[in-house]
């Protein structure tokens, strides 16, 4: 069998029916205002079903994991970690209990191994809807420990990475993340092993300036924004008027720091040929 | 004025102030025989950052120094001391060249940030950065970073992923300037909110020390600033001896547990009662 009649197989058999979803849940799209029921939300891989508009919603870490991975393949690790007000910040704590409360999750990062069409890797998804997924000890060190054992069982990484940045509320120290994570992602790539980013919207400051750019391979979703500073202060900066797609997927694509765009509905095929075509055969 | 009084909001100041010593001149009074080199051999030469190579002591070394300027005109040639991608693509360039020829760096902290432009965003501010910090984070040579005013966020630590961080006892390092942080929680950055954003920041050296994101603290006196850079040129030969007798694989283990430390988190033990690997 020829590499492209395997890699055909790869298909949508066998991933995760969605478990906890409601059908009565509705999520109404910003952009143009359509009401879209839980069902619909997994039918169209989280993008607006109105064909007019197609816009992708932000997706919470537990809804990407079921969309991209084997049905009951996901074992989650290092769990049990949570963040500390350690500078005593003013109001962090309060954040920090209204981000649990929200999100049902202890942080801003989920890890854990999983299949994808049977090949496995290691996978960590940034969760927006956490403090905008801003990097702090617990996620800088979750995923230093996921790159860490991961170049251990010599498993490929595949990370989703959504971000408003270092999270300020640690100083100095949420700082340090990012050379902590560049640290193990250097060591993992330096043991031959794979690692692919999928940029998802947005993806900004200080995890657009270390580990979302260190992927051998780097996907963006469609008009996902990435970028190191702020719109707002490249415009005060610049003075100028930016384009549109400024920091968009499509602007990063075409200034060469975006291996592809791939669209979410085909984001797991994609991948698990990624996989199959990165499996060491000698 | 005694220096260690000041609370973080002067030293912030302090830091910024105009006739601070700016990297240049650390260059000039710690390294013998400098020789500057220019350009990322990509697109340009950033004169934010001025890097070459020259003896520290008896000792070849690679030096980078963030340069903001002296007066307007020297300012404006340096970008005010913020780096573009293509300041850090020369930096990483000559730390690659000094990997091959067993030369420790030392690198001179002193930035606001990487400049946040339309172009330098174009040309990949994030993703030059990010390369900064993964390969010296596989550097097979000794950095020793020194932060001499600003250590604005990424933009400093691109040039500060180092085996060693020294900093001055009136400089600051910081995940985001304290405006910054005052605009996002106070909407306003006005000088109390600046100000108190300084604190809750924890920016000053004393901080760093306290939190080990710096080893060393160097005291400052710009009124004999040669006999200040003695001192620490002596403190700077003296880490480059420390590192000498270490292969390069300790040297890279010694910069990984350097960084692996970092974070302050709570931690549940379960693993022992409850098969964590159920939910999905």
């Amino acid at each position: 069998m020829g590499l492209l009649d395997f890699l055909k197989q790869t298909g949508d058999s066998v991933r995760n029916t969605y478990q906890k979803m409601d059908a009565s849940v509705k999520i109404t799209c910003k952009k143009c205002g359509y009401e879209a029921k839980g069902y619909e939300l997994i039918e169209n891989s989280y993008i607006c079903p109105n064909p007019e508009c197609r816009n992708y919603y932000r997706m919470g870490a537990r809804d990407r994991i079921a969309l991209i991975t084997d049905k009951n393949s996901f074992k989650e690790l290092f769990q049990g970690l949570t963040s500390k007000d350690f500078l005593e910040f003013p109001n962090y704590q309060e954040k920090l209990k209204k981000a649990v409360s929200d999100t049902g999750e202890e942080d801003a990062v989920v890890c854990g191994t999983a299949e994808i069409d049977g090949n496995p890797c290691a996978i960590f998804v940034m969760n927006s809807k956490f403090i905008m997924a801003s990097m702090g000890s617990v996620v800088g060190e979750k995923i230093t420990r996921l790159f860490e054992y991961a170049t251990e069982q010599k498993l490929p990484v595949i990370g989703f990475t959504a971000s408003g940045g270092a999270r300020m509320q640690e100083g100095a120290v949420s700082l340090m993340q990012m050379a902590k994570v560049s640290g193990a992602v250097k060591n993992h790539s330096n043991a031959g092993l794979l690692y692919i980013t999928v940029l998802t919207d947005p993806t900004t400051g200080g995890v657009t300036a270390s580990f979302a750019m260190q992927g051998d391979i780097i996907l963006a979703e469609p008009k996902a924004l990435v970028g190191f500073a702020g719109r707002r202060v490249v415009e005060q900066t610049t003075k100028s008027q930016l384009p549109d797609n400024f920091q968009k997927a499509e602007f990063l694509l075409e200034h060469g720091f975006v291996d592809a765009i791939v669209p979410r509905t085909e984001l797991h095929k994609v991948l698990a040929k990624l996989l199959i075509l990165h499996k060491r055969r000698v | 004025m005694d220096a260690m009084n000041l609370n973080s909001y002067e030293k912030l100041k302090t830091a910024r102030k105009n006739g601070r010593p700016t990297g240049g001149a650390y260059i000039r009074e710690i390294i013998d025989y400098p020789l500057e080199f220019h350009g990322d051999r990509r697109f340009s030469d950033d004169l934010a950052i001025m890097a070459g190579v020259g003896f520290l002591g008896e000792y070849p070394v690679t030096f980078i120094a963030m340069e903001k300027g002296t007066d307007l005109q020297s300012r404006m040639i340096r970008n005010f001391g913020c780096p573009k991608p293509e300041g850090y693509r020369k930096a990483l360039r000559l730390m690659k060249q000094a990997e091959k020829f067993h030369r420790p760096v030392i690198c001179f902290v002193d930035t606001l940030g990487a400049y946040p432009g339309a172009d330098a965003e174009e040309r990949g501010q994030g993703q030059a950065i990010a390369e900064s910090i993964m390969e010296m984070m596989g550097l097979q040579t000794p950095v020793i970073s020194v932060i001499i005013g600003e250590g604005g966020s990424g933009g400093a630590l691109a040039l500060a992923s180092a085996n060693k961080v020294m900093i001055l006892e009136n400089a600051v390092y910081s995940v985001i300037s304290p405006e910054g942080c005052a605009s996002i929680l106070w909407k306003e950055s006005t000088p109390e909110n600046v100000a108190k954003a300084a604190d809750a920041l924890h920016i000053t050296a004393q901080d760093m020390k306290n939190l080990g994101i710096a080893e060393t603290v160097i005291a400052e006196d710009f009124d004999n600033f040669s006999g200040m850079c003695e001192n620490l040129k002596k403190k700077l030969i003296e880490s480059v001896e420390e590192f000498a007798d270490l292969s390069e694989q300790d040297i890279l283990e010694q910069r990984y547990r350097r960084f692996r430390k970092f974070g302050v988190y709570n931690e549940e033990k379960k693993g022992f009662f409850k098969k964590n690997n159920k939910k999905s």
